[in-house]
């Protein structure tokens, strides 16, 4: 076995490839720019290497640097993780030549599957189902069009070099084709440095699966069911799941075959991921293999009880597959969401800084006879941690599981209703309602489920709860506990001592909710509506989160006491409370609404980035719809349209300067 | 309002419930509508709010202007403008005044001036806190000088209660002329957005004389003086929330400089850790961070009340619990103007730590200042002067001072904030502390200014004095810095020396009083 492992990562993947390695006895090397100085992979690990600074052309994608680290500290063997080298042929051809093995498929099975055109011809060659297309290079616009119009519209255009939704448009007519064709181009070119781009059939309607494959030296593959990703924002996976609640046991054994083939018609090695897009009819057609551990492996490792990572160390030392296909068996159920540092608010756009406070869920275990764990999280950051704008935004991903999707459903609503982090924008509510949804509950996934669902900008206030009673009975229990420990003060009038009474009201703007409060063994006894709730809670001031049960119902709320107002965010939804007597409430009657100063007449940049191109000038008259600016963040091109039909009365920003979020670019007329 | 009465009701009775009745009506139910409409609540109702539920007793609500001329005399409405009285909030005692716009637009007559020094001279007697709730349109100028007698009568008032018992004044409509005066010699100044303002002068004289044109919001409304001038501590959205603020605030602060701050139980454990203070200051010495997080990290229970939030960001200053005991945070602000002591921020934190010390609320500094800020609009300003009104005011405080130096403290500025040759109890500091006359660079530009040429050179001797001064030992070695502590366990480090610091007893020098420069 390797005595020394080195990571060639950084975040939540390379934490959690080092706590395997430890579990295996085997050392581990961290590497770590100049922004991950103190980050916890490189606390974890047992020795770390400084590669260069922030950004990760500099630094995690520089081969060299790896391969010296790996000499310097007698490092064996490189787990790439994903994302930077970890599908980058050459990177495993180098580590080759200095005698140092890469855990993962050989060089050759990186380079045909790597490339979206060549793999597909394969696929097609090892009789699996493809979708129809054109697989050779585009040429130009002209050309986009003629092909597009073969295939019949809806059309994709994809970077054959692309991947996580980069160099990707879906194209409806000729206008949006030669449009589309010119900025996957451009996006394929900043972002991997090929502009190569080929077309297919755009499936409506359709569910991401795919199928995890793992494969030794000794030609021996198996497929480990199946994982859902139909929850995407833009081709990025949201929520994830192992098993598809759409899957028969048919169809996943067709698609498992499939894959199986498809592995070894590339003489396959280690974890790979055989992506399928899957119709309403369930007819699957293979999209593309990734060649690599993927970001959701979780749930498939919770449902097969399997160390997917442990695997791959074990098959890159040249061991055999320790089970055959008739033992994976598939139990219980597992949904991962991904908790990124991103705003739904603002189209999710990334969000950067300092996490002043995350509090993640308690990770809990299971019992032995299952997979191991109820909750589980994979994070690389932690408490007072930066979320840099070099990297990916993910500050977790959070995993459960249980005997069955709806309880597993239920315990990541748990879960992320526990998942406390504030000062860096985050997207926990956005994910408690997707998994509150009641489509979302029955199953009925597709990969627009995000885009149907809310089309428009989420914002945790308009999601409607679905008692909305909870809050109001929360705000006034903890209300009621904050004004009896007020009641508490020193240096009070003797025999005149403040004392709390039991009528409150708890205003939700606009409307006023009378209710009485009762202190209770363990907790306060609330008559709202007529109805009463038992609020029993071991709640302290201060605390953020507030668990408690509810007529005997365990809830878990978030708290943010801005005084005099309490924020109470449970289950996606988000409640604006005011607490206070009656005789106030109706004083409060008189209040004027203050309206928010009016900032339609400007355009503001949606997001920190690179005032890449004004596409507009003073006087210009301009159509709903129609361009005004490109802002390049995260080497994403964001096109920002009028929204309406305005007249430029000023231009605020130039070309070529970094924006910070809600900087004015235009004022209209 | 006649025809309910009990029966056998005496006919003063009879006068006394009509005589309340009318009273409760102010200046009638048109002009209290007029007021509501304006998103103001009348000067009762705010009593109401301000107030523990039924705990107000009012006083001389039989008082009438004594002013014949202008046909004064068949003008009279019971109470005269003015509501006053007592009440508790939390239980403690506090005396009131509210002004009653619906009145004679709450001018102050000479009648109205008496009401309120009736409860400032027994709030000074009996030791309770003074709160003024303003909404007047000036003095009642039928009367002539008898209300300009009765301001200066107040003023009086508010100067010989300074440092005696605190006194808050929330501005919730207008106050103009001499009567900012008032507000402005008490310790606290909240207003209530769009529906006040508070100037000398106001924007039609303003224009006659400067011929400038400003409105009146613009001129001296709660965002102007809570931003610009600095002249309000808070300014809040309505009068509810403005009351419910005061409120709040009120649970702070001392019946009198006679009495410790009020203290209440706190399940927040004084040995938390908390972790990520460990990687609170930057890597990089010029990157900033926020001071509210190192403030609400401390704080019990996370709660932190601010004063001035949005004038003179560049210090932060408020009040916090520490085991349940109030305590005054003053701190540098390495996001704004990089920390640095300028005018403005000396005036906010030498105010600030006065009020501290007159009131036995201990003072906990938080420091992380590159120095004073350079240029003319300063020196100009008195920048000279101004500063020294924080280190005067830090040099004469004897309420127990923890100070904790974060990063930098340099120059002039480090002696400043509390420093332990200012009399600082305990001064502490974290590993990343850095005490010295300036930064590194510049110090090596100035001794070695023979190299400045040689980059090489200069980039080794800057490494050296960085290496030599940017600690927290050589200031240890001689005793300036009586411990570093680790980020994650300063909570408990500075409860435990405010704990040990409970009964400090320090007196300064008899006199009449300091010249502070003003």
């Amino acid at each position: 076995m390797f005595k020394k492992i080195l990571i060639a990562n950084r975040g939540e993947i390379a934490c959690r490839v080092i706590r395997t390695a430890k579990k295996m006895g085997i050392a581990t090397v961290a590497v770590y720019s100049d922004a991950d100085r103190s980050a916890l992979h490189v606390r974890m690990a047992d020795e770390a290497v400084h590669i260069g600074p922030a950004p990760s052309a500099e630094s995690y994608l520089v081969m060299d640097r790896i391969v010296d680290a790996c000499k310097t500290t007698g490092a064996d063997a490189v787990h790439p993780g994903y994302g930077f080298l970890s599908e980058n042929a050459e990177f495993a051809r180098a580590l080759e030549k200095a005698g140092i093995v890469f855990i993962g498929p050989r060089e050759h099975a990186i380079t045909q599957m790597g490339d979206k055109i060549t793999s597909k011809k394969l696929a097609e060659e090892a009789s699996v189902n493809t979708i129809p297309g054109y697989t050779d290079v585009i040429e130009g616009p002209d050309h986009a069009v003629e092909i597009a119009a073969d295939i019949g519209y809806p059309v994709m255009l994809k970077a054959s070099a692309g991947g996580g939704g980069k160099g990707m448009r879906v194209v409806y007519n000729d206008e949006e084709c030669r449009d589309g064709f010119e900025r996957a181009t451009n996006e394929a070119r900043s972002s991997f440095g090929d502009t190569r781009i080929f077309a297919e059939k755009f499936i409506e309607q359709p569910r991401h699966i795919e199928i995890q494959v793992m494969a030794d030296e000794h030609g021996n593959v198996i497929y480990l069911g199946e994982r859902e990703c139909s929850i995407q924002r833009r081709h990025q996976k949201v929520i994830e799941e192992a098993p598809s609640p759409f899957l028969d046991e048919k169809t996943r054994k067709a698609m498992g075959k499939q894959a199986v083939m498809l592995a070894r018609a590339v003489d396959y090695r280690s974890a790979g991921t055989v992506e399928f897009i899957v119709d309403a009819r369930r007819n699957f057609y293979f999209l593309e293999m990734n060649t690599r551990l993927q970001v959701e492996h979780p749930v498939t490792e919770m449902i097969t009880g399997q160390d997917l990572v442990e695997m791959m160390i074990r098959i890159a030392n040249g061991e055999k597959l320790p089970l055959s296909q008739q033992d994976v068996s598939l139990n219980g159920w597992a949904i991962e969401s991904r908790v990124y540092a991103e705003d739904p608010f603002r189209n999710f756009m990334p969000s950067t800084g300092r996490l002043v406070r995350c509090i993640p869920p308690a990770a809990s275990g299971g019992d032995d006879k299952h997979c191991g764990e109820f909750v589980r999280i994979d994070t690389g950051i932690e408490e007072g941690s930066e979320v840099s704008m070099f990297y990916d935004p993910m500050i977790a991903k959070l995993v459960t599981w249980d005997t069955d999707r709806d309880q597993a459903i239920e315990r990541i609503g748990e879960a992320l209703d526990a998942y406390y982090i504030r000062c860096v924008s985050h997207n926990i509510s956005f994910l408690n309602a997707v998994i509150a949804h009641q489509r979302f509950k029955a199953g009925n996934l597709s990969t627009n489920f995000i885009a149907e669902e809310y089309p428009d900008a989420f914002h945790p206030s308009d999601v409607p709860h679905d008692e909305p009673a909870l809050a109001i009975v929360m705000a006034a229990a903890i209300h009621r506990k904050v004004m009896d420990r007020a009641a508490e003060l020193s240096g009070q009038l003797p025999s005149h001592e403040k004392k709390v009474g039991p009528d409150w009201v708890v205003i939700i703007h606009p409307d006023q909710h009378p209710v009485t409060v009762i202190p209770v063994e363990g907790g306060h006894e609330i008559c709202y509506q007529d109805a009463t709730y038992r609020v029993i809670s071991n709640w302290q001031l201060g605390q953020p989160l507030v668990r408690a049960e509810i007529n005997g119902k365990p809830v878990c709320f978030q708290i943010d006491y801005t005084s005099p107002r309490y924020t109470l965010s449970h289950r996606g939804s988000e409640v604006n409370t005011l607490v206070v007597s009656p005789h106030a409430a109706g004083l409060t009657r008189h209040m004027i609404e203050k309206v928010p100063p009016d900032l339609s007449r400007f355009l503001l940049s949606p997001m920190p980035g690179l005032l890449i191109r004004l596409t507009v000038a003073v006087g210009d008259e301009i159509k709903a719809g129609e361009e005004l600016a490109v802002v390049e963040a995260m080497k994403m091109e964001n096109s920002l349209r009028a929204t309406e039909d305005v007249i430029i009365a000023k231009v605020l920003a130039t070309e070529g300067e970094s924006l910070i979020v809600d900087q004015p670019i235009l004022e209209f007329e | 309002m006649t025809g309910d009465h009990k029966p056998g009701a005496t006919p003063i009775i009879r006068m006394l419930e009509e005589k309340r009745t009318a009273a409760q009506m102010g200046g009638g139910q048109k002009r209290i509508d007029k007021q509501h409409a304006k998103g103001k609540l009348t000067a009762r109702e705010r009593i109401e709010i301000l107030l523990d539920e039924g705990s107000f007793e009012e006083w001389d609500v039989f008082v009438e202007h004594r002013c014949t001329d202008f046909g004064m005399a068949d003008q009279k409405i019971t109470g005269d403008g003015v509501v006053t009285g007592y009440g508790t909030i939390n239980g403690r005692l506090v005396f009131v005044f509210s002004q009653d716009f619906t009145v004679f637009g709450g001018s102050l007559s000479e009648a109205h001036a008496e009401k309120i020094c009736k409860v400032m001279d027994q709030a000074m007697k009996v030791g309770a806190p003074v709160i003024g709730l303003n909404d007047s349109g000036g003095a009642r100028i039928q009367e002539g000088v008898a209300s300009l007698g009765g301001y200066a009568e107040v003023f009086q008032r508010n100067v010989l209660a300074s440092g005696v018992v605190p006194q808050i004044s929330l501005i919730m409509g207008p106050c103009a002329g001499g009567a900012v005066y008032s507000p402005a010699m008490t310790d606290f100044i909240f207003m209530v957005k769009d529906s006040s303002y508070m100037f000398v002068t106001g924007p039609d004289v303003v224009k006659t004389v400067t011929h400038e044109e400003v409105t009146a919001e613009e001129l001296g409304g709660a965002v102007t003086h809570s931003t610009r001038s600095g002249v309000a501590d808070l300014a809040l959205e309505n009068d509810v929330e403005a009351l419910l603020a005061t409120r709040r605030f009120f649970n702070f602060l001392p019946a009198s400089n006679r009495e410790k701050p009020p203290v209440w139980p706190t399940q927040d454990p004084a040995e938390r850790e908390e972790s990520s203070l460990d990687s609170l200051v930057p890597d990089d010495p010029a990157k900033p961070y926020d001071m509210h997080e190192l403030i609400t990290k401390l704080a019990d229970e996370g709660d932190f009340f601010e004063i001035q939030p949005d004038n003179a960001r560049n210090i932060v200053v408020g009040f916090i619990r520490l085991e349940g005991s109030p305590v005054g945070v003053i701190a540098n602000q390495p996001m704004v103007l990089a920390g640095c002591l300028d005018i403005a921020s000396a005036i906010k934190g030498g105010r600030f730590v006065r009020f501290c010390d007159a009131f036995n609320i201990p003072i906990l500094t938080l420091v992380d200042v590159p120095g004073f800020m350079p240029g003319t609009a300063q020196e100009y300003g008195g920048i000279i002067k101004h500063g020294a009104k924080l280190l005067y005011a830090y040099a004469e405080a004897t309420v127990p001072k923890v100070t904790l130096i974060t990063r930098k403290a340099y120059g002039g500025a480090y002696d400043v904030m509390a420093s332990k040759h200012l009399r600082g109890d305990v001064n502490l500091a974290w590993p990343t502390a850095e005490i010295a006359v300036m930064g590194s660079k510049g110090a090596v530009e100035i001794i070695f200014r023979q190299d400045i040429g040689d980059a090489e050179k200069i980039a080794r001797r800057t490494e050296e004095y960085q290496q030599t001064f940017a600690n927290p030992f050589i200031a240890g070695s001689r005793g300036y810095i009586d411990d570093v502590v680790l980020p994650r366990q300063t909570r408990a480090r500075i409860c435990r020396s405010f704990s040990m610091l409970r009964k400090k007893d320090l007196k300064n020098p008899w006199r009449k009083h300091g010249n502070i420069p003003l």
